[in-house]
């Protein structure tokens, strides 16, 4: 009968670790298929070109004109306009906007009261009141509210076809849908950046600190097992995991957003293997003393959250003030989003990684080093 | 008469301390374990078992004092004294989603054993049915046979269990117990067994050591300690009526009582039933106290502890 070796040892860990993993629907969950979902949701949201659909209050105050011009004359008037259309159902006025280029845009005219709109307006139901006022209209919005402005610019263009100041010529709309320049091409290698910062922090400092609160990990280390090779077996199902998932990822987005690598692939496995490098050394070092789930959950969020927010996966993180730029881009997240997307969308080769690459794999051996010294395995 | 105690030493725990932040866990114990032999720690909770069996198992190192297993210190010589080791933790918890058979395959992996030991383990903890189940569907009984089997994979010379059957109902507490028995026949291995369980103590154990508030308070072959205490007779009893201002203060030389308000019962410890309870049966009667209900029987470990702490085991 054969017996094991320190070679069958690693593999049976590594077994282990893979098959407590996979046997739990919830991880293909939340690590396949979520972050599928979750491209495929902002994707289609803020890639596909979709009717936007706004409600007006219309306050009329004050007897019809004697000229007889209502918000119904206006609009009556204005059907010979060719890219509008309105109709009129359950006592609703509604108005639809015609655009190839930008997406229809209808607008729902709500008769109500100065203070009813008011509560809608506070409640964000609404961005813009209309008063109709002895023949004319008065907009009420925020002016700091882009959305209101450009509610009133296509709204005016409409009621007050005089008053036809904003340069709206659809000729000089030239909407971007080029890949690489879409939201979709941003969105898709923050999620990969993510998903290595998230799998790995929950999947290797939670597992740990899993095992020691069930005691697992004292019963585990009372062997002759290695315990390098227990946290080796740990690190590498980890990547074997993180892999998987980015790759699935990446196989959706390129299937149905026609998502496309234009960079140097050697130098996109070089910065996710320097990913995973750094958010597991990351990993150990959290995990390395913690003695219960609920600490570490605190702990994994403290690091997750600033990054989540800061490192620009969803929306570009030059909104914030100019003095924090410097920092966030230092924090691994941005380095590592930064990278992928850098290969991405603008065809960087591994001169152009170098340096995040080699700052990520120091941080990861820094952590790791660290770790293990005040490791706590009891 | 206890044969193995002029056998090998394997454990020599010699005067160890051990304290956490205000609290004296261990204070001064000293013991030995011999080749073969079946030692009980017996106490409640609290008494400091499990910190004296840690560290003896090398999981918490002591404050002053030397732990020396098979005559070697821990430090330097993990590897060689973990090959020789096994042991049960209390409420260990392995990886939910493995089977049994993997669970065991993979700690066997640890000690680098060959794969027909997995089988023998199966078989010996009864796991047969069980061998591809997840651990998260076992029993408590099943997984405590795990836990034993995988304390058992390398056929260690000295096994640690601590506390292996709390929680247990009596079949499965059984089920332990003859796979322990099983073991004990073979001669092969010395163990030691942290319980508040008295009977099983008695069931598996040739040498008993009574623990309480970090010291060794008595210790012997169990026969030796109840002979000791042979011609005594342990009496229950209880009261009828309102107990709550009840105190017995019987005169000097006398029976001795040990009153339990809580629960409105009594135990006596009678060297000498003739005159003692007659004696007994008067004071009552002069306090105006009325039985209820009066047993006598056989003396246990647990009245032994119970005279020598006032406390009871499982309190």
């Amino acid at each position: 009968m054969p017996k094991f070796t320190l070679r069958h040892q690693l593999l049976q860990l590594i077994s282990a670790h893979f098959k407590e993993i996979i046997r739990e629907p919830g991880v293909i969950f939340w690590g396949i298929v979520f972050p599928i979902l979750m491209a495929l949701g902002l994707g289609v949201a803020f890639t596909k070109k979709t009717d936007i659909v706004r409600t007006v209050a219309v306050i009329s105050i004050g007897e019809i004109p004697s000229d007889g011009v209502t918000l119904w004359h206006r609009l009556e008037n204005s059907a010979n306009v060719t890219n509008l259309t309105w109709q009129e159902t359950s006592g609703h006025l509604r108005l639809t906007i015609y655009n190839d280029k930008l997406g229809n845009s209808t607008f729902i005219f709500l008769p109500t009261s100065w203070n009813e709109a008011m509560v809608m307006l506070k409640r964000g139901n609404i961005s813009l009141i209309l008063e109709e006022k002895n023949g004319k209209f008065i907009y009420h919005f925020d002016p700091l509210n882009p959305e209101a402005q450009l509610n009133y610019m296509k709204l005016s263009r409409v009621l007050n076809p005089l008053e036809k100041k904003p340069v709206e010529n659809p000729g000089y709309i030239a909407p971007l849908t080029v890949t690489g320049t879409r939201y979709i091409d941003f969105l898709v290698p923050g999620l990969i950046a993510m998903g290595i910062m998230m799998s790995s922090l929950w999947g290797i400092s939670y597992g740990i600190i899993d095992k020691r609160t069930k005691k697992l990990l004292r019963r585990m280390i009372a062997t002759p097992m290695r315990k390098s090779n227990l946290l080796l077996a740990i690190i590498i199902v980890r990547f074997g995991m993180n892999f998987l998932e980015s790759a699935l990822l990446f196989i959706f987005a390129f299937f149905f957003f026609h998502i496309r690598v234009q960079g140097d692939i050697v130098a996109l496995a070089l910065v996710f293997l320097a990913g995973n490098i750094s958010f597991s050394g990351i990993s150990i070092f959290i995990s390395c003393r913690t003695a219960n789930t609920e600490i570490g959950n605190g702990l994994i969020n403290a690091v997750v959250l600033p990054m989540m927010v800061l490192s620009g996966i969803f929306f570009s993180y030059h909104n914030f003030p100019k003095w924090s730029i410097p920092v966030i881009q230092k924090l691994p997240l941005t380095m590592l989003a930064d990278s992928i997307r850098s290969i991405f969308n603008e065809g960087a080769g591994i001169p152009e990684i170098a340096l995040p690459t080699a700052a990520l794999t120091m941080i990861g051996i820094i952590f790791f080093l660290t770790g293990l010294k005040i490791f706590r395995w009891y | 008469m206890n044969t193995f105690r002029h056998a090998e030493t394997v454990i020599n725990v010699d005067n160890v301390f051990k304290s956490f932040k205000q609290v004296k866990a261990v204070k001064g114990v000293s013991l030995q374990i011999h080749r073969g032999e079946f030692v009980a720690l017996l106490g409640p909770n609290g008494a400091g078992k499990t910190t004296l069996v840690e560290m003896i198992e090398g999981i918490q190192k002591p404050d002053q004092g030397t732990i020396l297993i098979k005559n070697r210190r821990w430090k330097g010589h993990e590897e060689d004294i973990h090959k020789i080791i096994g042991l049960s933790l209390q409420e260990t918890r392995f990886m939910d989603k493995l089977t049994v058979v993997e669970t065991l395959t993979l700690f066997a992996s640890f000690y680098l054993l060959p794969m027909s030991r997995i089988e023998e383990i199966i078989e010996l903890s009864g796991l047969q049915e069980k061998r591809k189940s997840y651990v998260v569907n076992l029993s408590g009984g099943q997984r405590q046979r795990l836990a034993l089997g995988i304390a058992l994979l390398n056929k260690p010379e000295i096994l640690l269990l601590d506390e292996p059957t709390t929680g247990l109902d009596p079949t499965a507490r059984r089920d332990i117990w003859n796979i322990l028995n099983q073991l004990k026949a073979e001669q092969a291995t010395s163990l030691i067994l942290t319980t508040h369980y008295m009977e099983e103590a008695e069931n598996l154990c040739d040498y008993i050591i009574l623990i309480d508030r970090g010291e060794i308070i008595r210790e012997g072959p169990l026969e030796k300690l109840l002979d000791d205490r042979k011609g005594n007779k342990t009496i229950d009893f209880s009261l009828e009526g309102d107990l709550s201002a009840v105190h017995f203060n019987p005169p000097e030389n006398s029976f001795q009582v040990i009153w339990d308000p809580q629960n409105a019962r009594g135990t006596l410890t009678m060297h000498n039933i003739e005159k003692e309870l007659p004696d007994f049966l008067n004071y009552l009667k002069r306090n105006n106290l009325r039985l209820q209900n009066l047993e006598c029987r056989r003396t246990t470990l647990n009245d032994l502890f119970l005279s020598l702490t006032g406390r009871q085991l499982n309190a």
